[in-house]
């Protein structure tokens, strides 16, 4: 009795086991197919299947998707938009820190009348669809002379992530004891000085959190990335779009496919190393948001 | 002076947000809404016409068949990525080995922007080169497989490629719940004789109700914000048979020039995630109340 309620155990985890391998192979298999899709030449491509390894390994796909593939009339590869968005994603991630690490200080320890209503407001633009904020948006752009520039990129992305960079450092300081500001209040410290003293060195996991999650997010953007972006100044996820619609003499898949993996790649590196954090941030930003 | 500013910095520090806040949040979405009250179309003028842009919004059949495909994709994505994440959260709980691999393995498409995701999808959905070729040349003779070009097929594409992106977030969501249930409670429940299956049916699940309640609602902003994913992996085509609201306001207010019409639609839009957020809000704010 007891041997065969043991295998019947046993059968029921092999069970679990297969299922799980079975997802975890589904949702490996897109990056499995772009990478070896990236590696084939277009005739292997055409004879061969999904599946099938690259018989001939070859990098002229990725070299082609680097530095000579079009995107549109221009015909110079990923590689100049790839630096724009790091030249938008750089800047737009520190200042929305940085910002979002006061806002979240005032409106944890420092509330006064209405500051609980101000996060309540500042909360609900994490929600709102950017559609209804595109055009004003353009025309802001338009009036400092912003249209088409990286600059006006970094501001936008900088206004409408600081909601969630004060949301999660908001929720964060929620955590840390009231009784350590009143002790830094009673030994003299002001404002500044506990925040310096008492918050900075307890803030490393959380600002690592905001600057991952700030950095996806802003990296993946292509919506305000193609309204408000100019030729010369789009960043990696519209000029992939390009690329891929593009096709002068004939369709590469194998570039495309390289192409895909090389605007992902900073952002799976991230969550490669640093994965845990990554999870905390979605949510964190989800749940709480 | 000094002894002013001090009493107040908190409120100084917060003024730059506060102030930004209120005219690129509040004072664009007032514009915006005025704005789809005037015949606008190359550029903004204020000749207001009541809600003529939403009447021609609302016989416009292109406008019929993004909602129409919003309610579509919708309802899927959040079906399939719900019993999908909650299956594989189930069964990643029972002590198995190698769970943060796994765990590591379902989530990293989250990471991924949906401009990759789409470019991808496009591609394996390929029809001819992508999964039709692979299943003719494993032996399934005659296999076909066109949605990515099919009009009335082209929006369930956008499903798959939406549950394969959120599924393991849904998955990461529901495993936090599962962990966070009082062992004490399944094992009052083991001792009375239930089974795995109805420990989980009777004791586990009603306790995800607040799980299934906030995956619901990101699921929802998700799929209402999609417009990168079609862009990517249809173009929203073929025509517009794959447009969802996002789309429609894009073309109509870049492409088209009729901003008057693209407004209304961005309204619309808002009205609908409001729809839901405050609800949701309304609930979790009555229940810190109760506590």
């Amino acid at each position: 009795m007891s041997s065969l309620k043991l295998t019947k155990y046993n059968i029921g985890r092999a069970f679990i086991y297969l299922i799980l391998l079975f997802f975890a192979f589904l949702y490996l298999a897109p990056l499995y197919v772009m990478f070896t899709t990236s590696l084939k030449d277009i005739e292997e491509i055409r004879s061969g299947n999904l599946m099938a390894l690259p018989i001939d390994p070859t990098f002229y796909a990725w070299k082609k998707a680097w530095s000579s593939a079009c995107t549109g009339s221009e015909c110079n590869g990923l590689a100049p938009y790839f630096w724009n968005s790091v030249r938008i994603v750089v800047p737009a991630v520190i200042i929305s820190t940085i910002v979002g690490a006061f806002n979240g200080y005032v409106l944890a320890k420092w509330k006064f009348k209405g500051s609980e209503f101000l996060f309540g407001a500042l909360l609900f633009g994490c929600f709102i669809p950017f559609q209804v904020i595109l055009l004003p948006m353009a025309k802001l752009l338009g009036m400092l002379g912003l249209a088409n520039t990286v600059t006006g990129l970094v501001l936008v992305h900088v206004i409408y992530g600081v909601a969630f960079t004060t949301l999660f450092f908001r929720n964060y300081y929620v955590g840390i004891p009231t009784e350590l500001v009143r002790a830094a209040k009673l030994d003299g410290a002001g404002f500044f000085a506990i925040f310096r003293h008492v918050f900075i060195p307890l803030s490393a996991p959380i600002f690592v959190v905001t600057i991952i999650w700030q950095f996806t997010q802003i990296w993946n953007d292509f919506l305000f990335g193609v309204v408000y972006s100019g030729s010369g100044t789009q960043p990696i996820t519209v000029a992939l779009n390009n690329l891929v619609n593009t096709s002068v003499g004939g369709k590469e898949y194998n570039v495309d496919m390289a192409a895909a993996i090389i605007a992902a790649l900073p952002t799976l590196a991230v969550y490669v190393i640093a994965g845990k954090y990554f999870v905390r941030g979605l949510t964190a930003g989800a749940v709480k948001g | 002076m000094l002894n002013f500013l001090e009493k107040n910095l908190p409120k100084i520090v917060l003024a730059p947000t506060t102030i930004v806040m209120v005219v690129c949040m509040y004072g664009f979405i007032v514009w915006t809404g005025l704005l789809s009250l005037t015949k606008s179309r190359m550029m903004p003028q204020w000749d207001f016409v009541g809600l003529d842009q939403y009447r021609r919004l609302f016989a416009n059949p292109r406008w019929d068949v993004a909602v129409d495909n919003l309610f579509v994709f919708l309802i899927l994505f959040i079906i399939i990525a719900l019993v999908l994440g909650l299956f594989l959260a189930i069964f990643l709980d029972q002590k198995i080995r190698a769970e943060g691999a796994i765990r590591t393995i379902y989530l990293y498409p989250m990471a991924i922007s949906f401009i990759v995701t789409g470019t991808a999808w496009k591609w394996i959905l390929n029809p001819g080169l992508g999964i039709e070729k692979l299943m003719n040349d494993w032996g399934f003779v005659g296999f076909e497989f066109r949605w990515l070009v099919e009009q009335d097929m082209a929006i369930y594409t956008i499903v798959i490629a939406a549950v394969w992106q959120s599924s393991g977030f849904v998955m990461a969501l529901f495993l936090a719940g599962l962990r966070g249930v009082d062992e004490n409670l399944t094992k009052a429940a083991k001792i009375d004789g239930a089974s795995t299956v109805q420990l989980y049916w009777h004791v586990v699940l009603p306790l995800m109700r607040p799980v299934f309640f906030s995956a619901i609602v990101i699921l929802t902003h998700i799929a209402i914000k999609s417009f990168d994913l079609v862009q990517a992996l249809t173009g929203g085509g073929p025509g517009y048979a794959s447009d969802l609201p996002a789309n429609f306001m894009y073309t109509f207010t870049f492409n088209r020039a009729q901003i008057g019409l693209g407004a209304s639609s961005a309204m619309i839009m808002l009205f609908g995630v409001l729809a839901i957020l405050i609800p949701y809000l309304y609930s979790e704010l009555r229940e810190k109340n109760h506590e």
